[in-house]
């Protein structure tokens, strides 16, 4: 059985476009983009602005800071989740602007925990050698 | 050019069974609603020049022998099929071609003739596999109502609103005999299913089913030489907004609902109050709050209690997924076919449950989650200035 197989779950594999992300976060940094023309803060990671098309973008690193925005609570897993159901994918506010998709890890997966607007905190899941996944947690 | 009044609907029909049917290819359920749509509209394949279809239209003219002057193969979840409408419209009212096939059909619960779903511990490099799939999303229940806690929290939405929609449309697929679920049901019996993907209990999620559907589409100008009620398209709108749910702009409204119906209601001239009858795609049971309120029926935090005070069940002034819906009639995966079918039974006046004089009905499609959008205004009167 492969590393892959074991692991079980649905693994990222980057894109031109996407692989600086990825690469920080195999270094255990977030870092996501910023139009130099207009400011715009965006995730996922694109080669243009989806404000003003422009590809005068600076990448930087996101401080880690954000907020529970919304989630549900799965009670029937996706392949290699068996073990955890049930578990939340949440969609967490970043203090920079944009939202991305997680799981909320460190804490018992429960509508009485989970809060909207409650603050969380980036962590990284190293699954695989050379794959890492960007988590959050309860700051 | 506006598409108003351009063109009708003159055949529709769905699958002659729908439900569990695994004896029947998806393939061939295209073709069995096909056949039928066209029987409903009195003509052969010989008089279909146009195919629009999410299934390759090769496939389906290849099987019936034709060889047709325009195609449409939009394929962006299950609103696709009020889009293939639009715009075959537009291609009937421009001449590209005169007689067209919209056939939907497919093996969601059987899996027949169908490409196999993939499995865990494998690489995706799509934005979906990327940036939510490793984070065990398992399918639409997992992922469509992502923005329902916030939306609850903005707005002062209930839960037991939420469960109140699969309530009101057990009202209404008490009298469909088609429907796979017609037994009337309480906000308490909502909350006692099954937990499936919090908020969301079983019945406010669809059914998981097999069926399809054919519409047969002609200019209005020729609507007459059919042996059916002419059911008009008077406004058709559509739209896309994000491939992945996380990325919409605001999870509490469907930035595409709210384009692709602006631009119906616009084209079709006509004002909410003239809407008799409406289809709101229901995945899930909060899709029909989200579409009452970017539709524009009622205001900001009101669908859940328009919903839970009866106005959208039978005897209330909006009558509302009068088959049932997906939670309760049928859905295979793709389910704008059927909302479409419903609006053209209830214009025609020859639906199950039907509702007394209606004349222009509003179709609201979702495609993916939140992806995409589709909206029609379809009524029986005829032209006029």
């Amino acid at each position: 059985m492969t590393q892959e197989q074991e692991y079980g779950k649905m693994i990222p594999e980057p894109v031109p476009e996407t692989a600086y992300f990825w690469e920080k976060v195999r270094e255990h940094e977030l870092w996501i983009q910023k139009c130099t023309d207009c400011d715009h803060v965006f995730h996922y990671p694109r080669f243009h602005c989806p404000k003003c098309t422009s590809s005068n973008l600076d990448w930087f690193q996101a401080s880690g800071k954000g907020t529970l925005y919304t989630y549900m609570i799965n009670h029937r897993p996706a392949p290699g989740f068996q073990d955890e159901a049930p578990y939340a994918i949440a969609v967490v506010q970043l203090e920079e602007g944009p939202r991305m998709m997680t799981n909320i890890v460190g804490i018992e997966n429960t509508p009485e925990n989970l809060v909207l607007d409650m603050a969380l905190e980036v962590t990284f899941d190293d699954v695989l050698p050379d794959v890492t996944i960007p988590k959050w947690k309860p700051a | 050019m506006s598409l108003r009044y351009k063109a009708a609907i003159v055949g529709a029909s769905e699958t002659t069974e729908i439900g569990v049917l695994p004896e029947t290819s998806e393939t061939q359920l295209h073709i069995d609603s096909a056949v039928n749509a066209m029987n409903n509209a009195g003509i052969g394949v010989d008089q279909i020049d146009g195919i629009a279809s999410t299934m390759n239209p090769a496939i389906l003219s290849n099987y019936l022998g034709i060889v047709p002057k325009w195609i449409d193969n939009t394929s962006v979840g299950g609103t696709s099929f009020l889009i293939h409408v639009r715009h075959a419209a537009a291609a009937v009212a421009s001449g590209l071609c005169e007689t067209v096939l919209c056939a939907m059909g497919e093996s969601g619960r059987s899996r027949v003739g169908v490409a196999r779903r993939g499995g865990g511990g494998q690489l995706d490099n799509s934005y979906p596999g990327q940036f939510e799939s490793i984070y065990g999303p398992l399918g639409p229940p997992t992922l469509f109502g992502m923005g329902v806690l916030r939306f609850m929290k903005e707005t002062g939405t209930t839960l037991e609103q939420l469960a109140s929609v699969a309530v009101a449309q057990r009202k209404w697929s008490n009298k469909v005999p088609r429907a796979m679920f017609g037994d009337l049901i309480t906000v308490d019996d909502v909350f006692n299913s099954r937990m499936i993907s919090y908020p969301f209990n079983l019945f406010m999620c669809c059914l998981v089913t097999d069926g399809g559907g054919s519409l047969i589409i002609t200019s209005a100008d020729r609507a007459k030489d059919f042996p059916t009620t002419p059911v008009y398209i008077m406004g058709t709108g559509e739209s896309v907004e994000t491939p992945i749910v996380s990325q919409m702009y605001d999870m509490t409204h469907s930035a595409a609902f709210q384009t692709s119906s602006k631009k119906a209601f616009e084209e079709s001239g006509v004002s909410h109050d003239d809407i008799d009858h409406l289809m709101v795609y229901d995945a899930f049971a909060h899709l029909p709050i989200y579409g009452l309120e970017d539709l524009g029926f009622v205001g900001r935090g009101e669908g859940g209690a328009f919903i839970e005070e009866g106005n959208t069940s039978p005897g209330g002034k909006l009558p509302m997924n009068t088959n049932g819906g997906g939670l309760s009639y049928t859905h295979s995966g793709m389910y704008g076919m059927y909302a479409i079918q419903e609006a053209v039974r209830q214009v025609r006046g020859e639906a199950a449950h039907q509702v007394e004089g209606v004349k222009t009905s509003f179709v609201q499609g979702v495609g993916g989650m939140f992806m995409a959008a589709g909206s029609l205004v379809l009524t029986n009167e005829e032209p006029h200035d």
